[in-house]
């Protein structure tokens, strides 16, 4: 059966001044895949994630969203990002805005929905992260759990095609992380295409179609999670596999 | 010195002449503050504008205005805008004051603005909205309500400096008082009672701006 491809990147280098983040970067992710950057911090996982919406511009390379090669001169960036939601490792939630705003801002201003049409919406995606009764709290009086679930609420608000996380677990108190990684898996059995950078190997090996292992810029291995946790190919994933003490 | 008896008496006798030149000296405040907030944002967003150009434009004019005297700005864009168009004396002073107070207000707002988190940029970008739609809807709010403080001192600050709008014959508080000092020979009465005025507005200024400050750090959130 012939799937999209939704994201394709080739040869992809990126350099912060003289450290080399991405080194010829190749990734393919299909459509309702749910892929999973693993790696030690600064292996560059964060970087990749970032160059695929463009909040960090590529020095060479090619990046070819849903068919189409997308560089800042052909390409209104604005409309591409519409179709690629993110989600931040610190939710960065707008604080003067309540729960609900937050979710309606880029829909009624950038798409120009009705606003009550928004905010039926809105309540919709409320109740399916199950924060409904929170619809007019300040983002300030949620728990980190609740405000990464407004996030991904807000980010599908453009329901987007793809959807980034960025360590989304990373900033949650131990015992937050279990609803926010409820919530993506949910979304990942909707069939919603994932991108996930994350340090959480059991989420990884239980939703992941295929776990993408990264070192000091360069993709090690490509694996389905049994293979990649059961049977790694390369030494670094074995090693890799071994510091974190999962097996 | 004078006798309080004869300060109490002459305050009574120069009460009317000095409230009128309290509403000027006020309106001439809240103008110039008014109009340098507008300015000040102008050259604020054009510091932080990454173009090299605008930011050299915003850098001479903070510049040049903190690098002069006041006095000296008012008497050069006094003799300046009025050699070139016929303006009333009030919107020239105003407008000095103005572009004076516009350069303090400008660094004020540079700062708030660079000490939002740059994560509220990013995210606003990752939903598909522009630069200027992120700076207006989700940046420059946040921004606006850490100025209020800041803003607040700032208006103090052009109050007293709003005196010396004497200097091009604005019958403001300064004015009046040096005015009927020299008239009835007794400089220093009339100039502890204007230094009385000075201090009673700046302590309701002081009382608006610790209430707002207050009010901010409630609903901090």
């Amino acid at each position: 059966m012939y799937t999209r491809e939704m994201i394709h990147i080739e040869n992809l280098n990126k350099s912060f001044g003289d450290l080399h983040v991405l080194k010829d970067v190749n990734v393919t992710v299909k459509e309702s895949d749910v892929v999973c950057l693993v790696g030690a911090s600064g292996s560059g996982k964060s970087t990749l994630l970032r160059c695929v919406n463009f909040l960090e511009k590529k020095d060479n390379g090619k990046i070819i969203i849903e068919g189409k090669e997308i560089t800042q001169d052909t390409h209104d960036i604005n409309e591409v990002r519409q179709k690629v939601g993110m989600v931040f490792q610190h939710f960065n939630l707008f604080p003067h805005m309540t729960v609900l705003e937050n979710i309606i801002e880029a829909p009624v201003h950038v798409k120009k929905i009705p606003k009550d049409e928004a905010i039926k919406e809105a309540k919709a995606l409320l109740q399916k992260v199950g924060l409904d009764d929170k619809a007019d709290v300040y983002p300030s009086k949620l728990s980190g759990g609740q405000k990464q679930r407004v996030a991904i609420a807000r980010a599908l608000a453009m329901k987007p095609d793809i959807m980034l996380f960025d360590e989304p677990t990373s900033a949650l108190d131990p015992e937050l992380v279990g609803e926010v990684l409820s919530t993506m898996k949910e979304l990942a059995e909707e069939g919603m295409t994932m991108v996930v950078v994350t340090h959480e190997m059991g989420f990884a090996r239980e939703v992941a179609d295929w776990i993408i292992y990264m070192d000091e810029g360069i993709i090690v291995e490509k694996a389905k999670p049994e293979e990649f946790f059961t049977n790694p190919k390369e030494e670094r994933t074995k090693e890799f596999i071994q510091t974190i003490g999962l097996k | 010195m004078p006798s309080i008896g004869h300060l109490l008496q002459t305050f009574f006798d120069s009460s009317d002449l000095f409230i009128d030149a309290m509403l000027l000296t006020l309106q001439l405040t809240v103008v110039s503050i008014l109009v340098g907030i507008v300015i000040g944002l102008f050259f604020a967003l054009l510091k932080i504008s990454n173009i090299k150009a605008l930011e050299w434009i915003s850098n001479t004019y903070v510049y040049l205005v903190r690098g002069t005297p006041l006095i000296v700005q008012i008497f050069i864009l006094y003799f300046g805008i009025s050699g070139i168009f016929l303006i009333p004396d009030f919107w020239a002073a105003a407008l000095a004051l103005a572009f004076h107070n516009g350069a303090y207000i400008a660094e004020i707002f540079r700062g708030t603005i660079q000490s939002v988190d740059k994560g509220q940029m990013e995210a606003g970008r990752s939903l598909g909205m522009s630069k200027a739609l992120t700076m207006r809807r989700i940046i420059l709010p946040q921004a606006f309500r850490r100025s209020l403080p800041p803003l607040g001192n700032q208006f103090i600050i052009g109050l007293k400096d709003s005196s010396l709008a004497a200097f091009i014959s604005m019958n403001e508080l300064f004015n009046v008082a040096t005015t009927l000092g020299s008239n009835n020979f007794d400089e220093m009465t009339y100039l502890l009672i204007v230094a009385f005025y000075y201090l009673v507005l700046v302590a309701i200024l002081t009382l608006i701006v610790r209430a707002i400050e207050k009010k901010l750090a409630v609903s901090d959130r």
